[in-house]
């Protein structure tokens, strides 16, 4: 579904990534770790559109997403849901969600648009609760759905997520990806980055480890949780090693 | 006491006309943080677009005041489209020199097609003057009062209800948010400066009848709106209105109270008040939602 080839982005003079080249199939879950600065958001904001100096290819459902602007490419069928949730605090949570499907709206089709809402009602029970609060008023967790549920109003076929479990609390983390996977299993694309690595590739298919702008492994979810040197240098086992050696 | 009445109830017509400017120096800023120093142009040529529709071509008022401001929005639209869209570095400091720039090349226009004779036009209707508490209230007055709570009130609830308004809000709060949902960031932008322009336009041609015409009236109405806007809070629609009521009624009593040399001079005073003690306003937009 999304071809990455030999990407090539600039933060002015800065190469932020260095070739990558990834793939993501039609309905798994990819996840994309690595460390501060490896090149993991830089690589989203290529292909949404929020970053157009970069050069290689990047292909959604074989198309180029070359030269067009994030509402196009919204159009397309990619939402984000950006680093640090982005909602807009002033205005309801459900104004919220039917900004999300601004493009859909502009196509007069009114009751899609409600239909999907009631999805993510469903999928998110405390949207509904809370649907008449002002945004900026929810918790950080409550926060992250609705940028979740957000992006997903406007019907995608690929969900880019940047740093979703980003300062939450364990519990709520494992709710978000649990709710991701359920997302996948009714047939969504999912391309997760994430620090929490653990958490990730619990629900990932397939990951990539990206290091200073260059992929340093690939393989499967299950394959990768038990490499030792994403282990060592991304699930703490380190820590765990320097604890037991105490104990 | 009848005396200030009088004075407030003029200022309240004044201030009415500051306001209107006021929310559109302050719907352009928060949509793209940017001050339009030609804000006063586009009420000087709603103003002049009147005279000349109606007072020269003696077109029926009602079409000549909806062909003004569709016009003048259609200069604020162009306005965007060559000046504003086309620059390489858009700098804020860049695109308000551009604006400031853009006020001078309309002021000299204006002047090469109308030339320097002001112009006077009659009030919109020939009714007798409202009598408030013993304070009389002239038909424009009363045309300007209404026009600009309409005009405040249809906003708000373009704003609250419709979904352009509250994309247009999304794109003031992030604009990069509002990309990523779709929304056309570029659109809105271009959509607020035609709705800015419209707004200087129907201030220009509230204000027409009862005041002289010429092609310089726009840059001190235009500086006066400013500090309407600072004093309510750059950004905030009620602010504004609060501003520019606030302002005509001291300029009122100033010039009643004690002469009119210092009428100008009030609005300077408050301005730099404004920016020493209160530089969000007297409402914080910090406190105050925008909208």
């Amino acid at each position: 579904m999304l071809q990455i080839r030999n990407l090539k982005c600039y933060y002015g003079r800065i190469m932020a990534a260095k070739g990558v080249s990834l793939s993501v199939r039609s309905g798994e879950i990819v996840t994309l770790i690595g460390a501060n600065g490896a090149g993991k958001s830089t690589l989203l904001q290529a292909v949404c559109g929020l970053l157009p100096n970069w050069k290689g290819e990047i292909l959604f459902e074989k198309k180029s997403l070359k030269g067009l602007a994030p509402p196009a490419i919204v159009k397309r069928g990619v939402s984000l849901v950006p680093e640090g949730r982005l909602i807009f605090p002033p205005l309801s949570v459900l104004d919220n969600l039917k900004l999300g499907a601004y493009t859909i709206y502009r196509k007069k089709e009114h009751e899609r648009a409600a239909a999907n809402m009631e999805r993510i009602m469903e999928l998110f029970p405390i949207l509904r609760e809370r649907s008449e609060q002002q945004a900026g008023t929810l918790s950080g967790g409550e926060q992250q759905m609705l940028a979740i549920g957000r992006a997903m109003m406007a019907e995608p076929k690929l969900l880019l997520l940047d740093e979703p479990s980003m300062g939450l609390a364990p519990l709520l983390v494992e709710k978000i990806m649990a709710t991701l996977s359920d997302l996948r299993n009714e047939g969504l694309t999912i391309l997760l980055v994430e620090q929490n690595a653990n958490a990730a590739l619990k629900i990932a298919d397939r990951g990539y480890v990206l290091e200073t702008g260059n992929i340093v492994l690939q393989g499967a979810s299950s394959d990768l949780a038990t490499d030792v040197e994403v282990k060592r240098a991304y699930l703490g086992k380190d820590y765990d090693e320097f604890y037991e050696g105490r104990t | 006491m009848q005396e200030i009445l009088q004075y407030v109830v003029s200022g309240l017509t004044i201030g009415a006309i500051y306001a209107v400017i006021a929310v559109g120096f302050s719907m352009l800023f928060n949509s793209t943080e940017l001050i339009n120093f030609a804000q006063g142009e586009f009420v000087m040529l709603g103003a002049m677009g009147l005279v000349t529709l109606w007072g020269v071509f003696h077109i029926p008022l009602v079409l000549a005041l909806l062909l003004t401001v569709a016009g003048v929005s259609v200069i604020g639209f162009l306005f965007e489209r060559l000046a504003i869209r086309t620059v390489r570095n858009p700098h804020p400091i860049v695109l308000i020199i551009i604006t400031v720039g853009a006020s001078i090349f309309f002021r000299g226009l204006s002047m090469l097609i109308w030339g320097k004779d002001a112009y006077s036009l009659p009030p919109f209707t020939d009714t007798p003057p409202l009598d408030v508490f013993g304070a009389k209230l002239l038909s424009q007055s009363i045309w300007i009062l209404c026009i600009s709570l309409v005009l405040v009130a249809g906003l708000y609830f373009f704003y609250k209800k419709t979904l352009t308004g509250k994309a247009m809000q999304a794109c003031a709060i992030n604009k990069k948010a509002a990309c990523l949902t779709g929304i056309p960031a570029e659109r809105m932008v271009l959509l607020a400066f035609i709705l800015s322009a419209a707004m200087g336009a129907v201030a220009g041609v509230i204000i027409s009848p009862i005041t002289m015409c010429s092609y310089d009236m726009g840059t001190m109405l235009g500086l006066k709106g400013f500090c309407a806007a600072m004093l309510g809070g750059l950004g905030s629609l009620w602010g504004s209105l609060i501003g520019g009521f606030l302002l005509g009624v001291l300029e009122s009593l100033g010039v009643g109270l004690f002469t009119s040399g210092v009428k100008d001079a009030i609005a300077f005073i408050i301005l730099l008040l404004i920016l020493y003690f209160r530089p969000g306003g007297i409402i914080s937009a910090k406190s105050v939602r925008r909208f």
